[in-house]
């Protein structure tokens, strides 16, 4: 059960049986996972049928042309993208049969506590800490730019159950319940305006030793997965010509030739050959995937993503001249969506200086992709070899 | 664009970049094209003799019936990384594209398949800094002979026959040996240019030279970028490979954030200019959205080969300096592309018109 044609003929078969026009939305997505046509590339019975991932696409369409409701993935990126590949590598029988399905219909957002406010880009230096008591763990401690926190059911969360050991020995990977009464979520106000994304504070939050991700103290591991994906997220997206930030600044560009300036044009330009290019290269990025050769060039996406959303924004305000000390709303709101290329130009240039530091700073990146991809070496360290609580902090 | 450019790699195309590269990593390592370029014959013919009549690569261009190998400009693409790789001193790009795509436009069957098995060299007599679409120069003609001198001619010293627009608007093959051809001291000591001067040569009229040149032209243009990416790709991949290596304050330099950071900057605009020039190669191939597709590769390409070339330099310290060190020819050979075939700049331009972002 892995070709297309096959794929294909599955999806019209269950189309049949759940017409779209008259079955009740959450009824049909439901449906749509026991019938292994969410992920295809998950195992059978977990929404899956351990198809090749490329294969989605061709029940999607059939899907799209029937006007079959979806999942809104948008709602929860964090549970689709990050959480989900997370539990189904780790997770036990149990806990994939209680969490994936309404994840995947979207019954159930997540939110993901893993950044501290001491805890940046040195993430495993984590001091939230979960004490072992009977068949539970008791957290205490605070979490960072959550995004989502406030509509999230779930969370992934990383925290310090050993400060005895060097810091990436000593963590666990839990899921956590958000409706627990010690966990605190207060928005966080950006440099928008907006709260996208939250504290969170947890005392003495009760976590079963059920809902635990993989074995204590391999919490490290256990995030690299999670991590992974997020980056994909972030940097992956598919987009045609002018999809992005670019297609907003050209449009302007073309119905206001009051604003042109030959400076302008020419920094136009060179933002325009270099978005084409970074489309090219996400446009190969996938073919490699379908084709079955990853390549490390993954990792550099979300820098060049980060780079240009942000240099292009800053050109878009400049161009607008005396509209752009203009902005459209400091209203303190908290949205369920972020949208990089919604709102004013304005709003657009202050959200990209979140793209190169959330998911990951760029200096981070550009670490792993020297070390990882070209093999330089790590820079001489002095956390390695040390307990996490004889740390300077 | 309805569909995308397929920007991989066949496991054909991978194969025949092995047998290039294994060719020139026997017969073209850097001290003797260092010791070569300061010769009276900076061209390798034997390394040519190898590539062309050997392997059949001058021909891949010309369909078969036409005395070619009936491939692809997908493959041309990875002969010209392997090509740029190794600095090679031989007229890949100038005959088997350039030339050879201004005689499929003008059709001249016993010419192209001459060219077609490397036994003739051939040369396009306009300037190597014309971009697609660029006024070039034109000779007169009086008497049905060809009078004019024309300058920058890329790989002229190696010609055998050059083509040469006139003021009639016709192009014409004239023989080597009727024209005086004078090698100009050049930046790029392994393309070097040529003045070409005609009194009174014959020539033989092959066709009209507008559409024959813009091309040719649009053609090199978008395949210099896979030339490109094989210098940018040499001068980061030696550069990582030094740095690993070379030991400063007791320890390996490459181990520094501040040049792990360069070097990873550096592999980005490399991974950005592989899509760039495979996208390019792909579009001349099925002639999909070409010029928007060639623009966009030649405007990103000269830059980034300029830049990799420049940081494999400033990263080598002083060693890199040296003549006896093969990073100038990489950085001579980088510098000379940027103008070649329309700068980045020409290329960002003629982009305007097309994706309708008109300048003040």
């Amino acid at each position: 059960m892995t070709g297309a044609e096959e794929l294909r003929v599955r999806t019209r078969e269950f189309l049949a049986a759940h017409p779209p026009a008259t079955t009740d939305r959450l009824d049909f997505l439901r449906a749509q996972f026991d019938a292994g046509l969410a992920w295809v590339h998950y195992p059978e019975g977990l929404g899956g049928l351990g198809a090749p991932r490329s294969l989605q696409g061709v029940v999607d369409a059939e899907l799209a042309a029937a006007g079959a409701p979806d999942n809104d993935p948008r709602r929860n990126g964090i549970g689709l993208g990050m959480a989900a590949p997370t539990i189904l590598k780790y997770g036990t029988e149990e806990q994939k049969q209680r969490f994936l399905k309404p994840l995947w219909t979207g019954e159930e957002v997540w939110c993901q506590l893993f950044s501290e406010p001491g805890a940046g880009s040195d993430l495993a230096g984590l001091a939230t800490r979960a004490v072992r008591e009977g068949d539970s763990w008791i957290v205490n401690g605070q979490k960072v730019w959550t995004s989502g926190a406030h509509n999230a059911r779930w969370a992934i969360l990383i925290a310090r159950t050993d400060p005895t050991v060097p810091k990436h020995a000593g963590i666990t990977y839990f899921l956590c319940d958000m409706t627990d009464p010690g966990v605190d979520v207060r928005p966080l106000r950006q440099i928008t305006g907006e709260a996208e994304f939250n504290e969170v504070f947890l005392t003495d939050v009760r976590i079963p030793d059920a809902h635990r991700l993989g074995a204590v103290g391999d919490g490290w591991r256990v995030a690299q997965t999670t991590l992974n994906n997020e980056r994909v997220a972030i940097g992956g997206m598919r987009l045609p010509r002018e999809g992005g930030m670019i297609g907003k600044v050209a449009q302007t560009w073309r119905e206001r030739p009051d604003l042109r300036t030959h400076d302008l044009h020419q920094r136009l330009l060179k933002l325009w050959v270099e978005a084409e290019v970074s489309r090219l290269t996400a446009e190969r990025l996938r073919q490699q995937l379908v084709a079955g050769q990853p390549g490390p060039e993954g990792a550099g996406m979300k820098l060049a993503f980060a780079r240009l959303n942000q240099e292009i924004s800053g050109l878009e305000v400049e161009l607008r001249g005396e509209e752009g000390l203009l902005y459209d709303d400091w209203t303190l709101r908290r949205p369920e969506l972020v949208d990089f290329t919604g709102r004013d130009a304005g709003y657009r240039y202050l959200r990209a200086k979140g793209n190169s530091i959330e998911g990951g700073t760029s200096e981070v990146l550009l670490n792993i992709v020297a070390e990882r991809v070209l093999g330089l070496p790590a820079e001489p360290r002095t956390d390695k070899d040390v307990a996490w609580k004889d740390l300077s902090r | 664009m309805s569909t995308q450019p397929d920007l991989l790699y066949s496991e054909e195309e991978e194969a025949l970049r092995a047998a290039v590269r294994d060719l020139l990593t026997d017969h073209c390592a850097p001290a003797d094209v260092i010791a070569r370029v300061e010769t009276d014959a900076p061209h390798d013919r034997a390394l040519w003799k190898s590539l062309a009549e050997g392997m059949g690569l001058a021909g891949l261009l010309v369909p078969e019936d036409r005395g070619g190998q009936g491939a692809s400009h997908r493959e041309v693409a990875v002969v010209l990384e392997e090509l740029g790789r190794a600095v090679a001193p031989v007229p890949y790009l100038t005959s088997a594209v350039v030339a050879t795509e201004a005689l499929l436009a003008c059709g001249d069957a016993d010419l192209l398949a001459a060219l077609a098995s490397g036994r003739t060299i051939g040369a396009l007599a306009v300037g190597l800094h014309l971009a697609p679409g660029a006024a070039f120069t034109a000779v007169r003609v009086r008497d049905g002979l060809l009078h004019g001198e024309l300058r920058g001619i890329a790989d002229a010293s190696v010609a055998d026959v050059l083509l040469v627009p006139a003021e009639d608007g016709g192009l014409y093959a004239v023989d080597a040996n009727a024209a005086t051809i004078t090698a100009q001291a050049s930046l790029d000591l392994t393309r070097p240019v040529a003045t070409v001067r005609l009194d009174g040569a014959p020539g033989r009229r092959l066709g009209d030279a507008e559409p024959a040149v813009r091309r040719a032209l649009r053609a090199a243009a978008g395949l210099l970028a896979s030339e490109q990416l094989g210098v940018a790709d040499w001068a980061l991949t030696e550069t990582v490979r030094y740095l690993k290596e070379r030991k400063q304050f007791n320890r390996p330099v490459g181990g520094f954030q501040a040049l792990k950071h360069r070097l990873a900057q550096l592999w980005l605009e490399v991974v950005n200019l592989r899509a760039a020039a495979r996208g390019a190669a792909d579009a001349l191939a099925s002639g999909e959205d070409t010029d928007v597709i060639v623009s966009v590769a030649q405007a990103h390409a000269a830059p980034v080969a300029v830049h990799a070339a420049e940081e494999a330099l400033q990263l080598h310290g002083g060693i890199g300096m040296t003549w006896e060190h093969p990073i100038h020819l990489y950085l001579k050979r980088a510098k000379a592309d940027s103008i070649a075939y329309g700068t980045a700049g020409a290329h960002r331009e003629a982009l305007a018109a097309r994706v309708d972002l008109q300048a003040p």
